[in-house]
């Protein structure tokens, strides 16, 4: 079939600063609400040098596997403050954060669930396509071991898909119960990128 | 459509279409920035499942009064010329997107961007954000009013200057659909030397970008007017199961 006359990505240049941030952006849970936890990261380029123009979304199931959207046929359950959503620019660090829910197992074809998991799309000046990763949980061993995108993945690039567990403390802002997720574009650990 | 009661299955809706010949390439010598930041591995083929086919749906909570008229957002009105940038967005079976959120963002009336990296030596304009956000309505329509942005040098090679653009930013209904872009104007004599422009391998795909100036919408004594449509990605003909089959 042919491809309709799509219009051509762009790149978000170097002033995405002034157009797409949003105050609440990196709160996919409002900050009101309880049970957050935040991930957080850092974005790379390949001279493994910080990308401080650079922006991360996330879009996710909520605790019970369900989507807020129309082409979900189960509906989502109430979270309140939950949003799905999150939206949040690099600082000159390359840092970025997003408050969330940890996502519960979504199905796949054939009644398979999938591992929780959260997509994410990496903007930046240099890129003239947005690219496509996955967050998947590092306590999520057996889901992850059999879910179907994971599996796909060559086994020795899993681990750049796999969040891990935000050590307490240590000068950071993180607590228990929170993730970190570098994503690097290239070079030495480079993150596993998805056609979608 | 709804889950099995039986085995609880949820059935998957179409996937978007894969439109890859469409869109530039990650890695563009043209433009140096991408040496560093396009991935090198080839990309992982990712099947379209519920997170890929929904997204976020945002609606009015998220516009402000004067957020689709550039011309208002100040005590008083920009330099430039007022322009009104109107279309319609729709996705590759021309099926309207209503309701959906547009974002963009341009230079000012001498091609200067509000923003701490712009080092270009042209003032800034005290009534000029430059910032604007809208929804389509039912319709899939949408409108803006701003003034025309200035074309403004920057670094990427001899002599380069970016072409005037407005960036537009569409999320559409599912993850798969988003989309970050730029509208530029007709006639512009700076395409020939813009990596950007020429990164897009298709030269019609290159002139879905370029708005069409609209006389019949100009108005009077006030603006000109252009009109510009933007094509999200259109579904799969058939669902993911028998896309899988075939593989």
């Amino acid at each position: 079939m042919s491809n309709g006359a799509t219009t051509p990505s762009q790149t978000v240049g170097p002033y995405l600063h002034i157009g797409l941030p949003w105050a609440d952006g990196p709160y996919a849970l409002a900050e009101s609400a309880d049970g957050g936890i935040w991930i957080r990261g850092t974005l790379y380029d390949g001279a493994g040098d910080p990308v401080p123009d650079g922006l991360i979304e996330t879009w996710q199931a909520d605790p019970d596997g369900r989507f807020d959207h129309p082409d979900d046929p189960r509906g989502a359950r109430s979270w309140p403050g939950f949003r799905g959503f999150g939206r949040c620019e690099t600082d000159a660090a390359g840092r970025f954060g997003i408050r969330t829910l940890k996502p519960g197992p979504v199905p796949g074809a054939d009644g398979a669930l999938q591992a929780p998991h959260i997509d994410v799309s990496v903007f930046a000046r240099g890129m003239l396509h947005r690219t496509v990763t996955r967050i998947y949980f590092p306590e999520e061993t057996r889901a992850n071991a059999a879910d179907p995108v994971l599996a796909a993945v060559p086994e020795s690039l899993r681990a750049t898909l796999v969040a891990r567990a935000a050590e307490d403390g240590a000068g950071s802002a993180s607590e228990a119960g929170d993730y970190v997720f570098d994503i690097r574009l290239q070079g030495s650990g480079e993150t596993v990128f998805f056609d979608i | 459509m709804s889950t099995d009661p039986r085995t609880g299955a949820v059935p998957l809706a179409a996937g978007y279409r894969r439109d890859h010949e469409v869109h530039p390439p990650l890695d563009y010598p043209g433009y140096a920035s991408t040496a560093l930041r396009h991935p090198k591995r080839p990309l992982q083929l990712l099947p379209h499942m519920l997170t890929e086919v929904t997204g976020p749906v945002l609606g009015e909570d998220r516009i402000g009064e004067t957020d689709n008229d550039l011309t208002a957002q100040h005590e008083a009105e920009p330099q430039g010329q007022r322009i009104i940038v109107h279309g319609q967005v729709r996705d590759g079976d021309g099926t309207p997107v209503p309701h959906t959120l547009i974002e963009i963002w341009q230079a000012n009336a001498g091609g200067r961007y509000r923003h701490t990296g712009d080092n270009w030596p042209c003032p800034l304009d005290p009534n000029f954000s430059g910032v604007g956000r809208t929804l389509t309505d039912e319709n899939g329509r949408y409108r803006f009013v701003t003034i025309r942005p200035g074309a403004y040098p920057w670094g990427n090679h001899d002599n380069a200057w970016r072409p005037a653009h407005i960036h537009f930013s569409l999320f559409g209904r599912a993850f798969t659909q988003r989309l970050v872009t730029q509208m530029y104007f007709p006639g512009d004599p700076l395409f020939f030397q813009d990596p950007m422009w020429n990164s897009i391998p298709d030269e019609k795909a290159r002139q879905r970008l370029v708005a069409r100036f609209d006389y019949a919408n100009t108005a009077p004594e006030w603006a000109l007017a252009f009109e510009w449509d933007i094509v999200l990605r259109g579904r799969e003909s058939t669902v993911f199961e028998s896309e899988a089959d075939d593989d």
